[in-house]
């Protein structure tokens, strides 16, 4: 991938809270890139940092964070050097945020056409009247029925789901380049989660937005990514194609992820799960932050953080196991077979481009 | 599960929980359900947000007087006890786990305190050495320190209170366990922990559980049978392999195809059923029918067949 591709760059981004307690090391050294049109999903645990590294992107941290190190580059220029009037312009116009819970997200005492059209008002200088009807389009768009009727209903007139499509027609009503959506089904039922979740693929196709997807549902990861980054303590510990972290996975951390998350075919008395609790970020542990709680920790992780080892040119892991030095070893049932299973689709996938290879090989250059 | 010779529990017989009764913002909560929950298994129950699922948990442990119905216990009705030892004994037998185990704990109370409770209620411990002996057991069973008794709930992580939650509803012995969406606010790699120690504990203590929640996936993992209910009602019932594979009312269809899945070739291809519900306020009276073996579907007189011949051609029913 070219680097002119790359709508956003953070790199060895520290982000720091001071505590009565301490300073929590809440992102420690993160970086990774965000290309243009696709969705980046982050996963990880509660404080792994996942909301921590959005919330910085858009300037909306605490008072008590400090941002130590890094740079976050957007179109060029670095985002944690502007100031606050300018990453005022920034967010709503060319950075949107869609929050986990709509009930709370909204303006109570505000028309719902009035809260859409806002963000033309004050970032694009449009007129009222011009303003609400482009508010109108956009809830017809993201499918609020009888818009025309509702537009001047409040917030509490709507079920969770249609606040939830509110929201995401705030967010985008004027097409931002980076739309960072946190948790955005997480408070909604499955069936209302299904309908937002596909609204979002809809509108990305036609307005052509970059997503960055923070969840911990590791199906809701398989049904929207095109790449994956698994968070841990902090830290990115593996980050690759959607098809390389579900069927290959490489760190133990993600591998016990995908193995305690019961598909509709587990069975069997055990779930796998991951023993212990995560790090304390006050005082993060010396080397692999997941040695404790990893049953195939090496002697060298208790001692010396892993570096990021290649698997693919889009996959990347860090953990000790991948050193060509490492014991070989197996890891959990389950994902053996996501390894099979990927071992013949990438067969499959060879053999296609094999019959219509100069065809896909022209496409990928273009 | 040997349902052959199983022992009915819990039988709930035509329930319906009202609230507001006869105010124009009249609630139908929970809306004529029958159901039966067999000693020594899980019984999931599911649905979406204001289904009725809760409701019917807290109905069962008598948080409510049912507006209609009866819920027998050990085959004995709650509404006609009349002795105080009677009561006693059933609040003992039926004990809940909560979601929210930042809620459901007093932060003031220590931990040991906590579990205690309903021992001192109950004065099931002779003394206090007694009493520390029963709460230390509780802690280790459930994976504790024994060390933790004099801590606050503020001092330990969800997964933890979630753990000290289910110490103090066993300490009294209980025989059916209704757990409300236990997992629910717990992360991932956690979930696991909560849901082994749940098995482990049915198989060494014999506990019946009522699972209530909406992750379909793990009610699945861990139920033998499963409950959909929808708007109030209950529209269908059967063992969990059988519902997750050949589910046969078309809510059941359109609920389970929702569900994500973590393995991206499958998502790529999954087709969502749409539902109406408004088919089921069609004006004709539906009642619980038995498809085929312990399969029930909510069905009106002339939809029988139809469900029978989806029963047929998914070979639930052997000619």
């Amino acid at each position: 991938m070219d680097n002119d591709k790359n709508i956003l760059e953070v790199r060895d981004l520290q982000v720091d809270f001071k505590t009565y307690a301490g300073d929590v090391k809440a992102i420690r050294n993160v970086s990774f890139d965000l290309r243009k049109g696709e969705t980046l999903a982050i996963v990880g645990e509660s404080g792994s940092g996942k909301s921590v590294t959005t919330r910085t992107i858009m300037g909306l941290n605490a008072n008590n964070a400090d941002i130590a190190s890094g740079t976050i580059k957007y179109k060029g220029e670095d985002l944690l050097k502007k100031s606050e009037a300018d990453m005022e312009k920034i967010r709503g116009q060319d950075i949107a945020e869609i929050f986990q819970d709509p009930m709370t997200s909204l303006d109570p005492t505000m028309k719902i056409g009035r809260q859409i059209a806002e963000p033309l008002m004050i970032h694009k200088g449009m007129k009222k009247e011009k303003a609400l009807a482009q508010a109108l389009e956009m809830m017809k768009l993201v499918g609020i029925t009888d818009a025309e009727n509702r537009i001047n209903d409040y917030p509490h007139q709507f079920s969770g789901g249609m606040r939830q499509r509110i929201v995401i027609a705030i967010a985008l009503i004027n097409y931002p380049e980076i739309l960072i959506a946190d948790e955005p089904t997480t408070a909604l039922d499955v069936t209302i989660q299904a309908q937002i979740l596909n609204l979002m693929k809809e509108l990305q196709d036609k307005i052509s937005t970059s997503i960055i997807f923070i969840t911990h549902d590791l199906g809701v990861v398989a049904g929207m990514a095109d790449r994956v980054a698994v968070m841990y303590a902090g830290k990115i510990v593996e980050y690759g194609t959607v098809d390389e972290i579900f069927y290959n996975p490489k760190h133990p951390y993600t591998w016990g992820l995908l193995s305690s998350m019961p598909t509709l075919d587990t069975g069997g008395d055990e779930l796998p799960s991951i023993p212990g609790t995560p790090p304390d970020l006050l005082d993060p542990p010396k080397g692999d932050a997941f040695a404790a709680r990893n049953a195939y920790a090496l002697k060298i992780d208790t001692e010396k953080e892993p570096p990021f080892f290649k698997v693919s040119d889009t996959h990347y892991a860090a953990t000790w196991l991948l050193h060509p030095d490492a014991p070989k070893v197996t890891p959990p049932e389950q994902i053996v077979e996501r390894q099979k299973q990927y071992a013949t689709m990438h067969k499959e996938l060879l053999a296609q481009q094999r019959t219509q290879g100069p065809v896909e090989e022209e496409e990928e250059k273009q | 599960m040997d349902y052959e010779n199983a022992e009915k529990i819990l039988e709930v017989k035509h329930l319906k929980q009202y609230f507001n009764v006869g105010k124009p913002d009249e609630v139908r909560a929970v809306d004529d359900i029958s159901f039966d929950i067999y000693r020594g298994e899980t019984f999931g129950l599911v649905g979406e947000s204001g289904s009725g699922k809760t409701t019917t948990g807290r109905a069962i442990i008598h948080l409510y007087e049912p507006t209609a119905g009866e819920i027998l216990f050990n085959g004995k009705n709650v509404d006609t006890f009349t002795s105080a030892a009677d009561h006693r004994e059933f609040r003992q037998d039926m004990q809940m786990i909560f979601q929210d185990p930042y809620a459901s704990l007093n932060p003031r109370m220590k931990v040991k305190d906590i579990v205690a409770e309903g021992i001192d209620i109950n004065h099931l411990a002779k003394d206090d050495a007694d009493r520390s002996k029963k709460v230390e057991d509780l802690l280790e069973t459930v994976g504790l320190n024994k060390d933790h008794s004099s801590r606050y709930p503020h001092e330990f992580s969800g997964g933890q209170r979630q753990r000290i939650g289910i110490a103090r509803a066993l300490a009294v012995d209980p025989k059916f366990v209704i757990a409300d969406e236990p997992i629910s606010a717990l992360d991932v790699s956690i979930q696991a922990q909560v849901v082994n120690l749940m098995k482990k504990l049915q198989r060494e203590q014999g506990l019946t559980y009522l699972f209530i929640a909406h992750d379909l996936s793990m009610v699945k993992y861990i139920s033998d049978r499963i409950g959909v209910m929808h708007y109030g009602r209950m529209l269908e019932i059967a063992d969990s392999d059988e519902i997750y594979a050949h589910p046969l009312h078309d809510y059941t269809k359109s609920l389970l195809s929702a569900v994500p899945v973590p393995d991206p070739e499958f998502e790529r291809t999954r087709q969502e059923i749409a539902y109406d519900g408004s088919q089921e306020n069609d004006g004709k009276t539906r009642h619980m029918v038995e498809i085929s073996p312990r399969h029930w579907v909510r069905a009106a007189d002339d939809e029988i067949d139809m469900y029978t011949k989806r029963a047929h051609e998914a070979s639930l029913i052997k000619d």
